[in-house]
């Protein structure tokens, strides 16, 4: 484990009686790909709330850069260089594509509370070159709530780019796209990665995605996590084999 | 409302609004009056046929200096912000020389101040707040009701003679409540310096909790009660304490419970042999009443209610300090009212050049039940000039104009 | 021993009593989740109708046949309102209904005046119940424990509804998950109409069977609202045990809070309204709501564009006739354009915090009353000066603002809104009641501008300043980070959170920003009218300002002011009328079925694109 990456130990979390994450551990080092997959209500979504401090573990610890995480709100967890996107995307609708990303680039320059400029002209420029980045630039002027699903997730990228995150968390980021969009996110993720040397951990249902993208995957099942290694090694490993046996997946 | 007049009100409504339109004609004098009428339809309904009844007989002996009396009415809705907005525009708009009317003591407060700063006469017909004639009273503010200072002190006379020692107090929680309460112990203390008041009670202005309040009183074990509550807190309160025993071998003795407003709606159920302030119009034979009543009933085929006098001593106030002024000018009203006289249905009136309260008084009586209904008997008018603090006391409390 | 055996059972027959009612009300909520203001005039409809057939049927059977026909009637009438206004406007932008139950309130009034007459009616004692026992020596009346009876029947019968029963199954499931019911595929018009029906038939029992111990009076509506409000609040929404532990919480704490605490009766329930909903946020049987169960209906609001040239010029030709006004219109035109401006700018800071900040305030008026008072009290225990104390209204608001808002950030949705309501209910009677420093309902006087404002003129100029100024404020305050990061608050809080925003302050701070505003408008009000009473602090005055962004338009920022000033217009033009209350009571609901995007926003989707509006969908 390097000091710069994730480093993720014994994290719990329980929902009354059920057990959503049963003793996890896992290390993300700085730019790599880590895939976390596993089936419907394996308890994905819960480890992605309790590392951007949505929800608090448990039990468990989360070091990120050597920074506990666990204890610090969302918001001072995004200041630590975390950024996300959303399983069921979560854009604002009354806004404009362009707005949705200065919204986060107004956090990041810390002019929330500012009463006097016109929102919509601050970071203009900084915001069309991340929509740019993500091919959104020729509909920076629409309302949020009138895009195709998979443009909202391209915003949501763009958006969780704003505060030039460390580590990036995708939850299900092709969820609900046309395969040929798949292919184009994953390539664009890729390249971000690729460019600012950010590491990403990210959950997909779609197996060609995972396998195709992920530098190592990790596999989470009923909470508990059965599997990790390369794609190669998941692929042949039995338990892997028996969960995602005839399941769903494309 | 007649069609003429839907048209009259609609251009009035469309732009009169913004225009503004000119000032009543030469030959009537406008008054302004507001009350409750909606929210207080119980009170304000009688205060206005006797408003309308006297109005009626002013002009037909011929009106003031020459001139028809007119009333504009409006309803306040029981909202001092209304009544003031009201107030602008019949001066503004209606050219009211002077306002009348309202039923609530906060609207009637809300007048007094607008009276006061724009140097409009106000006779504030029905509130009762003791504060519109001293801690709040001004020189342009006039009120013909008996306050409730007076109202609690015509209770005490007869409250001593009992020389119960221990009392509790029922008051609804708003300022007519506490004035009650304060005017009520401090005059009997005066008049008995050994009593004690073992229990007070707060009920919520109409949301009683009879029972409740009932026990509170009964736990405390008084000699004897005095009651402030009205209206459908008074039929509650009424109505528990008899189930619950609590008027058993007590001495009760009540503000405003003998007003037919208050003791008709109690029916059957109305208490008995309770010292109450009231009007029993029924049992008033004098050469001032007797007039009043005969052509209230030949008007609307009914009975007065109190407010019904009020009403029409108002119109007839209004007329004897025009009068008596030889002209509408507010300046010269507010002279002419001070230290007014004239009759009303009860007695003679004045209204005291010290606080501009007027001398109207009211009955004492005791309670029964006849045939079903509540009734007062024995009842007795109490001029309201005997039941003032010293002139002194009032000096301390009116602010300096 | 006796006295306090007594004393429960006091308390436990008020607390069927409101049980009754409340649970009407929860139920309704709970399935159809509106806000029902009729529910008090259904209950006093009720009340009125058992006295009338009581008079008519004899004896103890007579009695009880009278209360149950009378609450069927109601019923009936409750059906026909939910069948010719309510299902029109279901799919209309949230709360929206609540302006479309107003108008019956008022309609009901005038019927009920002309039908029943003005005064109390105090209903006769219950036939075979009208006497009292005696338990340890303390007397009890009779009446009361058929009250409790009757409530232990109706707390079984629902039960035994919702328990065993298809269509009590439907509605809780409704109640549960609304989405559910359409997933079901059961007609939601009929259920949505059957649980009208029965919650009304419930505040209609509640009236009659209260008749024996009250009886039916004009002001029995609003008197009961508050009430059964806290009530269904505390309980938990759409909980019907949890009504009735909260009606017996409030009315045993009421019977033995007036031994120790006789003046507690104001105060008492708002309280422990508050600190319930500060200790458990959804009332003791509650379920937190679905996350975006109370999220904008309806398409979402469209992004802010600056004004369009068209628009400009419109507003500058409004603002230059305003200007020119007092050259050629009467005194009173002026107090009528400065009472539109002043409750513009209220409506507007209510609209501020509902529409973008997506926070419904039940309670804005403890912020305009609030900074009102400030301004008063300020005057008459310092003498300071009107330059000075004006500006208390929206320090001191804001003030208020920041110390309620802090507790109310921290809830959404209805019981956001609840929580404004009863904290404003709190300020309501401290203000009333602690009269040695406020002058409780005599209020305060005499608080009129300084002698350079003296003349209508001068000090309308002066409304006009800071009235459209703090509108302009609002309005610009939308388009600045400030105002774009409240509403990112409200399109997603969960997106919010993960950019950084610390959502609680955002909201707070704009909680306590909407507060400075309408204290402003408190400010110009009190130096208007040269007084203030705790009446400009009440429950209607919040619902005044509600009616108005509503009416106006929620989506748009043009609606508070179009909704305030033909709001403030109609009252004053229809209040000359007679029957004034149906007549505007049924233009409200007109208004409602006509522009159910408000007034505005009907303006908008019309003219819009004239204007340069440009819509994208
Ligand atoms: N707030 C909550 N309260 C109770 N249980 C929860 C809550 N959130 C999640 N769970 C439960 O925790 C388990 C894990 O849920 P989670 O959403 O993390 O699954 P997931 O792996 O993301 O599934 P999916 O692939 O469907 O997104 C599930 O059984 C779920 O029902
Ligand atoms: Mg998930």
């Amino acid at each position: 484990m390097t000091d710069m990456g994730l480093a993720v130990r014994s994290l719990e979390k329980s929902f009354g009686g059920v057990i959503a994450v049963n003793n996890l551990n896992f290390d993300l080092p700085v730019g790599q790909l880590l895939a976390l997959i596993g089936p419907n209500g394996a308890g994905k979504s819960t480890s992605f709330n309790i590392l951007n401090g949505q929800l608090k573990p448990t039990s468990g610890t989360v070091k990120f850069k050597g920074v506990e995480l666990v204890g610090l709100s969302p918001k001072e967890i995004w200041r630590h260089g975390v950024g996300r996107t959303f399983q069921i995307t979560a854009t604002y609708a009354s806004m404009t594509v362009c707005e949705n990303v200065q919204m986060a680039l107004l956090s990041y320059h810390r002019r929330l509370y500012s009463l006097l400029p016109i929102a919509a002209r601050l970071y203009r420029e900084e915001a069309l070159a991340l929509l740019e980045h993500v091919g959104m630039v020729d509909q920076e002027n629409r309302p949020c709530s009138v895009l195709a699903y998979g443009d909202l997730k391209r915003v949501e990228l763009a958006v969780a780019l704003a505060n030039n995150p460390t580590l990036l968390l995708m939850d299900e980021p092709t969820a609900g796209m046309a395969p040929k969009e798949r292919i184009e996110l994953m390539a664009l993720t890729n390249k971000i990665v690729n460019e600012r040397g950010i590491s990403v951990l990210f959950t997909e249902h779609d197996m060609d995605v995972v396998f195709t993208h992920a530098d190592r995957i990790i596999v989470l099942d009923r909470g508990t996590l059965v599997a990790e290694g390369t794609p190669e090694e998941v692929r042949n490993d039995e338990h892997v084999r028996r969960i995602y046996l005839g399941s769903h997946h494309a | 409302m007649k069609r003429l007049e839907i048209i009259k009100f609609g251009a009035i409504a469309l732009f009169g609004g913004l225009i503004g339109f000119p000032a009543s004609a030469a030959d009537t004098i406008t008054i302004g009056d507001m009350n409750a009428y909606t929210r207080l339809a119980a009170i304000a309904g009688p205060y206005k046929k006797g408003l309308d009844l006297g109005i009626k007989e002013i002009n037909a002996a011929g009106g003031v200096l020459g001139k028809k009396l007119v009333i504009v009415s409006r309803d306040t809705q029981g909202k001092p912000g209304v009544a003031i907005k009201i107030a602008e525009e019949m001066i503004s708009r209606d050219g009211a020389v002077m306002l009348v009317g309202t039923t609530f003591s906060h609207v009637g407060i809300a007048l007094s101040g607008f009276a006061k700063q724009n140097k409009v006469v106000y006779l504030a017909s029905g509130p009762l707040a003791d504060a519109i004639s001293w801690s709040k009273g001004n020189a342009y503010t006039f009120r013909l009701r008996s306050n409730v200072y007076m109202l609690a002190s015509m209770l005490v006379d007869e409250a001593v003679k009992k020389n119960a020692k221990r009392w509790a107090t029922i008051a609804p929680n708003f300022a007519y409540g506490k004035e009650a309460v304060s005017a009520f112990k401090k005059v009997l203390k005066a008049r008995q310096p050994d009593v004690e008041f073992v229990a007070e009670q707060w009920p919520a202005a109409f949301k009683i909790e009879a029972g409740a309040e009932v026990q509170a009183i009964e736990n405390a074990k008084p000699d004897a009660i005095f009651n402030a509550t009205f209206g459908s807190d008074l039929a509650k309160f009424a109505r528990e304490g008899r189930l619950r025993g609590l008027f058993k071998d007590r001495y009760v003795t009540s503000l405003l419970t003998g007003e037919p407003e208050y003791i008709e709606p109690l029916k059957g159920d109305a208490p008995e042999n309770w010292y109450v302030t009231g009007y029993p119009w029924y049992d008033i034979d004098t050469a001032d009443h007797n007039p009043f009543q005969e052509a209230y009933n030949k008007e609307y085929n009914d009975y007065p209610r109190l407010n019904s006098v009020i009403g029409y001593t108002t119109a007839y106030s209004v007329k004897a300090a025009i009068e008596k002024a030889g002209s509408t000018d507010s300046e010269k009203l507010r002279q002419a009212m001070e230290g007014l006289k004239l009759k009303s249905p009860l007695g003679p009136i004045v209204f005291r050049e010290i606080d501009n309260q007027s001398t109207l008084g009211m009955f004492v009586g005791w309670t029964k039940l006849k045939d079903g209904k509540g009734i007062m008997i024995e009842g007795s008018y109490r001029d309201g000039a005997n039941f003032t603090p010293t002139d002194e006391e009032v000096r301390k409390m009116r602010p300096a104009d | 021993m006796g006295f306090y055996i007594v004393q429960f059972l006091t308390g436990l027959s008020s607390a069927s009593a409101l049980f009754l009612v409340a649970s009407g009300l929860s139920i309704i909520f709970g399935v159809t989740r509106i806000v029902n203001f009729t529910h008090g005039s259904f209950y006093m409809l009720g009340a009125f109708i058992a006295y009338s057939l009581v008079g008519v049927l004899d004896g103890f059977f007579g009695f009880w046949i009278s209360v149950i026909l009378s609450a069927m009637a109601v019923g009936l009438i409750a059906v026909l309102m939910e069948m010719l206004i309510l299902r029109r406007i279901y799919q209309a932008p949230e709360l929206f209904q609540l302006v479309a139950t107003f108008g019956p309130i008022l309609i009901i009034q005038d019927l009920a005046l002309d039908i029943w007459g003005p005064e109390d009616l105090f209903g006769a004692s219950a036939p075979g119940m009208d006497g009292a026992i005696t338990i340890m020596g303390t007397p009890m009346p009779e009446y009361d424990l058929a009250l409790i009876a009757l409530s232990a029947v109706v707390l079984g019968g629902l039960w035994l509804l919702f328990n065993k029963t298809r269509w009590g199954t439907l509605v809780r499931a409704a109640t549960e998950d609304r989405d559910m019911i359409s997933a079901l595929g059961v007609n939601q018009k009929w259920l949505f109409t059957g649980v009208f029906f029965l919650g009304s038939f419930l505040a209609a029992l509640g009236g009659a069977a209260q008749v024996p111990k009250g009886g039916a009076s004009l002001i029995m509506d609003f008197e009961i609202l508050a009430p059964i409000f806290v009530v269904v609040v505390i309980g938990g929404m759409g909980s019907i045990p949890g009504a009735f532990m909260a009606a017996l919480l409030i009315s045993e704490l009421n019977v033995f809070g007036i031994l120790v605490w006789p003046e507690s009766t104001l105060v008492l329930m708002f309280l422990v309204m508050a600190v319930v909903l500060i200790l458990r946020p959804w009332g003791l049987f509650g379920k937190p709501e679905a996350p975006g169960q109370h999220g904008q209906v309806g398409a979402p609001e469209q992004p802010y564009r600056p004004l369009s040239r068209k628009a400009n010029t419109l507003f500058a030709a409004v603002l230059g006739l305003l200007l020119v006004l007092p050259v050629f219109a009467s005194d009173f035109s002026l107090v009528l354009v400065m009472d539109m401006v002043v409750l513009s700018l209220f409506a507007a800071s209510i609209h501020f915090l509902m529409g973008p900040g997506g926070m419904v305030s039940f309670g804005h008026a403890a912020y305009f009353g609030g900074g009102a008072y400030a301004v008063a009290l300020i005057t008459s225990h310092f003498e300071l000066p009107m330059e000075v104390a004006f500006f208390m209204g929206p320090l001191g608001a804001c003030a208020l603002a920041l110390l309620f808002g802090w507790f109310c950030v921290r809830r959404s949705g209805v019981y956001l809104a609840m929580l404004t309501l009863a904290f404003a209910q709190v300020a309501w009677s401290v203000v009333f009641q602690w009269g040695e420093l406020t002058g409780g309902d005599d209020g305060i006087i005499g608080i009129w501008p300084s002698p350079w404002l003296g003349s209508k003129a001068a000090y309308y100029y002066f409304t006009l300043f800071f009235g459209v100024g703090g509108i302009m404020v609002l309005r610009r305050t939308l388009f600045t980070p400030f105002g774009y990061a409240m509403r990112a608050c409200r399109d997603s809080a969960l997106r919010s959170a993960s950019i950084g925003i610390d959502v609680n302050r955002q909201q707070w701070l704009a909680f306590a920003f909407s507060g400075a505003l309408a204290g402003l408008a408190g400010s110009l009000f009190v130096y208007s009218k040269g007084s203030i009473f705790p009446d400009e602090m009440s429950l209607a005055r919040s619902f005044d300002g509600l009616i108005m962004v509503l009416l106006g338009g929620v989506k748009t920022l043009a609606g508070p002011v179009a909704g305030a000033s033909a709001f403030t217009w109609l009252d004053d033009v229809i209040s000359r009328l007679d029957y004034w209350r149906v007549i505007l009571g049924s233009l409200i609901i007109l208004i409602v079925l006509a522009f159910p995007q408000g007034i505005a926003g009907f303006f908008r989707e019309r003219f819009g694109v004239w204007f340069g509006q440009e819509t994208d969908t």
